[in-house]
């Protein structure tokens, strides 16, 4: 057992931690100003704030800040800040990004204007709607595999499945997109991040499932991206998103509708990717899972 | 909606009804509903976030399970002892037992459902050492392991009939009368309105409490709803005093202090030093070094600085250079990151500050290891609201597999409960209008204390005397600043309208923060000794007597905390034996 008569002995004997306070670390007498989105679904407006300056501060520490001191119903997302979850994004003087990644510093001299993602319905302040992605995942085919786990998989067969994976679902990607943003065509597109996702399923070695008649005669869309990479710029974890997932789903579509032989030679290889059976990568019943956020 | 026409306590409320209901997302409630729905059941799973940002996704290390893929000797023995070791000995040896057997199971089914995880040269799941795991025994995917398991849950979920409430909280739970839980009270974060649940058993899944200190690793969510949920319910709770703070958290800037610095950094060989240089962990733990238990390591760290010893900012060196740009970006990529953009650190070209930083709560409802059922009928548990696995001191990578083993468990109990009894999910319409009532309060005061400032005021006093290091005098003095904030509670008022409005959420949070810390200081004063995490400095160590007892905390008839001593029962022979074996 690890309670060594050392540890006893060597270990500090205070039992008042001292409590470290940013008081310490504020800039002297620095303040910053932040214009922030304060409205709803009906419209809204911006307000000024201005807070004192602490060290190192990233655009959600300001916007907390705030949100204790002077404006407690302030609303935002965020819950690891530290760009793991994704919920903080926002957008800030027009372009999205991740509240907690971003450093108040880098727009020293310049306006900061704080806003939400506006491909999806505002909800309050800095909250949209993003519920209609949920929506979306939930149509797309899951993991579909015949073989049982343990699964013999080499480093060098699944090395490009990890960029994918990384998504942390910010749908920062979704709100940059023409089709979405300025185009509204929701309906009939799935968007980059479903298309990263469709990416690592096709590519799965052990996945035998098809989404490609999904990607694109179903909600997909995939045709509809006219490869502007929009998305790539914004992806705060650098998934390549048209290069590596929106490309070659883009070959495979055609391939696999265009070139029969193709699609044969896939098959006889062995890998996955030929099955047309199944349902063609929607589901049979269209979002059975029930997602709700709206009240 | 305007928050004055609620004055009366009657805003309206839908009814929405499941067999069992799940509050949380996290990777227990996750795989508690994939249990429950795969029986037949209708199942609702409600979250105050979105769905897929849950704590589980912040977890980086990895997922402990004796695969024994890297080192084969490994198996579910090793794991089994390692646990309760680190524990203590006040583990509940049964959950332990069902839990190393298990793991390696619930891992591979995530690779079945499509995770993927970093492989061997062989082609198999690879693993990782950490602290005070015998074995390399972390199976992970880089830096990312709990997003890798919550998004394999989270598309799992959506691809069954289970119905997600995403943003919206629990507030209570209502029991009938027969005294079995049957619905709950919720309120929708975007709108604010009421749904009443009426179910037929309900799953805690609902995390840790590591927001009632001012340095966490935890989101906003982490404010201990499930524990108060089930301790008014009139459930136990078991070692509440064990607080787990985790050696290494970031300490510059500001605004990161108290983010994680995953353990995977030691255990790809990261060392710590002092100010002078030194590798101080030779005094603490000769044999382990900087892979000793996190308890010891947590200790040694505030130690150093306590004695001056501390770095610039007020920490140790952590030192992962050796490792080299491309190592790096290979095994810690997300550290990289995470220093290079926030603290303007390259981590492999200089150490990173570090200090303990609260982490993990191994308190929890006490439940049963077979089913996770509470003592109170139709409430279940599981997950870090959970208690007993951990006993004093978590492994790091057993939580992961705890939500796992767990959750699954508990979502079949809950079914096969749900399926033998048939009882009513009536509740006097009174209790549910003076619950919406109480809810409404801080809105309807409009003008009053502002909830933010009472939130850092607890956190600040738990902090000061809740820490690392505890004695009679200072828990004492900080039981009397939470009482003295639990008076306050009634004079929160907040402004603006019950569309999405974190003041009006954070009054509600702030009540369950402070009713645990109460709980845990109570608990810590109790337990006068030294083991794992509770470090008593007015006692020398461990104490025999104690080290056979749980403290098991409840309700009691006043409505005041009540804390009984109760007697570990004896361990089998078959699990006995193992500590005789080899040791
Ligand atoms: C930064 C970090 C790194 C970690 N790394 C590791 C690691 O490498 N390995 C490891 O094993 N463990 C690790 N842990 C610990 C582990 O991640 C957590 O213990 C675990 O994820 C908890 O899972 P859970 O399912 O119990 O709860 P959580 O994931 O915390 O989820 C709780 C859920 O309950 C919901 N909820 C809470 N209250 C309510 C309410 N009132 N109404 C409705 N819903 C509610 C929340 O919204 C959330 O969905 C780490 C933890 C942190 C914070
Ligand atoms: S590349 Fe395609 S998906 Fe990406 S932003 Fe442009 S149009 Fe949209
Ligand atoms: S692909 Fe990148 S930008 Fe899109 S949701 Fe995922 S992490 Fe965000
Ligand atoms: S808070 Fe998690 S990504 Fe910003």
């Amino acid at each position: 057992m690890s309670d060594s008569a050392a540890e006893q002995k060597g270990m500090a004997s205070k039992a008042h931690a001292e409590v470290h306070s940013d008081e310490e670390a504020t800039l002297e007498g620095k303040s910053y100003r932040l214009k922030i989105f304060r409205g709803d679904a009906e419209g809204g407006k911006e307000v000024e704030y201005e807070i004192e300056a602490i060290e190192g501060m990233v655009v959600l520490d300001a916007v907390l800040k705030i949100q204790a001191e002077q404006a407690n119903d302030l609303a935002v997302r965020w819950n690891c800040k530290a760009a793991h979850c994704g919920s903080c994004s926002a957008e800030i003087n027009g372009r999205p990004k991740l509240l907690c990644k971003t450093r108040v510093e880098e727009y020293e001299g310049q306006e900061i204007r704080v806003h939400p993602i506006r491909a999806f319905p505002v909800i309050k302040d800095l909250v949209s709607d993003v519920s209609w992605n949920y929506g979306v995942s939930a149509q797309i085919q899951p993991f579909t595999t015949s073989e049982q786990a343990p699964f013999t998989m080499y480093e060098e067969d699944v090395e490009r499945l990890y960029e994918p994976k990384k998504c942390i679902e910010c749908f920062m990607c979704q709100d940059v997109c023409h089709v979405l943003r300025t185009h509204h065509k929701h309906p009939e597109f799935a968007g980059p991040r479903f298309f990263v996702r469709s990416q690592w399923l096709e590519m799965h070695p052990k996945d035998e499932g098809n989404r490609l008649q999904f990607l694109k005669e179903g909600r997909g869309g995939v045709q509809l991206c006219n490869i502007t990479k929009c998305c790539s710029e914004v992806c705060p974890v650098g998934i390549h998103i048209t290069d590596n997932s929106i490309i070659p789903l883009k070959e495979r579509v055609a391939d696999e509708y265009y070139d029969p032989a193709k699609w044969l030679m896939r098959k006889i290889r062995g890998r996955r990717n030929g099955s047309s059976n199944g349902n063609g990568g929607t589901r049979s019943t269209h979002a059975r899972a029930g997602i709700r956020t709206n009240g | 909606m305007d928050a004055n026409g609620h004055a009366n306590g009657s805003s309206p409320h839908e009814v929405r009804e499941h067999d069992v209901l799940i509050i949380g997302a996290g990777g227990a409630g996750l795989r508690a509903a994939v249990a429950a729905t795969e029986r037949g059941l209708s199942v609702g799973v409600v979250t105050k976030s979105l769905l897929g940002k849950a704590h589980t996704v912040m977890a980086e290390g990895g997922i402990a399970a004796s695969l024994g893929n890297v080192d084969p000797a490994d198996g579910w023995q090793t794991h089994f002892k390692d646990t309760l070791k680190s524990g203590k000995f006040i583990n509940n040896w049964r959950m332990a037992e069902l839990f190393s057997k298990e793991a390696p199971d619930r891992v591979y089914e995530l690779e079945q459902w499509g995770a993927l995880f970093n492989r061997t040269a062989e082609g198999k799941i690879s693993q990782r050492p950490f602290g005070a795991h015998t074995y390399r025994r972390l199976c992970h995917v880089g830096d990312r392991t709990g997003l890798e398991l919550i998004r394999t849950m989270q598309e799992k979920v959506l691809a069954t009939d289970t119905q997600v409430y995403m943003e919206t909280a629990v507030t209570k739970l209502f029991k009938n009368s027969e005294g079995r839980v049957v619905g709950a009270l919720a309120y929708t974060r975007e709108t604010g309105k009421f749904i009443h649940f009426k179910t037929k058993a309900v799953v805690l899944a609902t995390g840790g409490w590591g927001r009632i200190y001012k340095v966490t690793s935890n989101s906003w969510e982490g404010t201990g709803d499930g524990a108060v949920l089930a301790y008014d319910a009139g459930a136990e709770l078991v070692d509440m005093e064990m607080v787990q703070f985790h050696p290494t958290g970031m300490v510059w800037p500001p605004g990161v202090r108290g983010l994680l610095v995953t353990e995977g950094v030691r255990g790809e060989g990261g060392l710590l030093r002092n100010s002078k240089g030194e590798r101080y962990m030779e005094r603490y733990d000769k044999e382990r070094m900087e892979l000793s238990s996190r308890d010891v390591v947590a200790r040694a760290n505030y130690t150093e600085v306590q004695e001056g010893r501390g770095s610039p900012h007020g920490g140790v060196f952590l030192d992962i250079t050796h490792l080299g740009y491309r190592g790096i970006m290979k095994k810690l990529p997300t550290m990289h990151e995470q220093f290079l953009k926030l603290a303007d650190i390259d981590i492999s070209k200089e150490p990173m500050e570090v200090f303990p930083t609260i982490h993990y709560t191994m308190g929890g409802v006490k439940v049963d290891p077979e089913t996770c059922a509470t003592n109170v009928p139709g409430l279940f548990a599981a997950g870090e609201v959970a208690g007993g696995l951990h006993g004093a001191n978590r492994l790091g990578g057993n939580s992961l597999s705890d939500l796992l083993v767990f959750g699954r468990r508990a979502g079949m109990g809950a079914a096969e409960y749900v399926k033998s009894n048939g009882y009513s999910t009536e509740i006097r319409e009174e209790e549910l209008n003076a619950e919406k009532k109480r809810v409404m309060a801080p809105l309807e005061k409009r003008e009053g204390e502002n909830p933010y400032k009472i939130q850092q005021e607890l956190q600040e006093t738990m902090m000061e005397h809740a820490n690392l290091m505890r004695n009679e005098d200072s828990l004492k003095e900080g039981l009397g600043k939470v009482l003295a904030l639990k008076d306050r509670l009634p004079n929160i008022g907040v402004g603006g309208s019950t569309l999405f409005n974190p003041g009006w959420h954070t009054a509600q949070d702030v009540r369950h923060l402070i009713q645990i810390s109460e709980i845990i200081i109570r608990c810590a004063l109790e337990r006068t000794e030294r083991r794992g995490a509770q470090w008593r400095l007015d006692y020398d160590g461990p104490d025999e007597e104690l080290g056979r007892v749980n403290l098991i905390s409840k309700k009691d008839q006043q409505g005041e905390v009540g804390i009984e001593k109760r007697e570990i029962p004896p361990m089998p022979e078959h699990l006995a034996k193992l500590f005789e074996e080899g040791e």
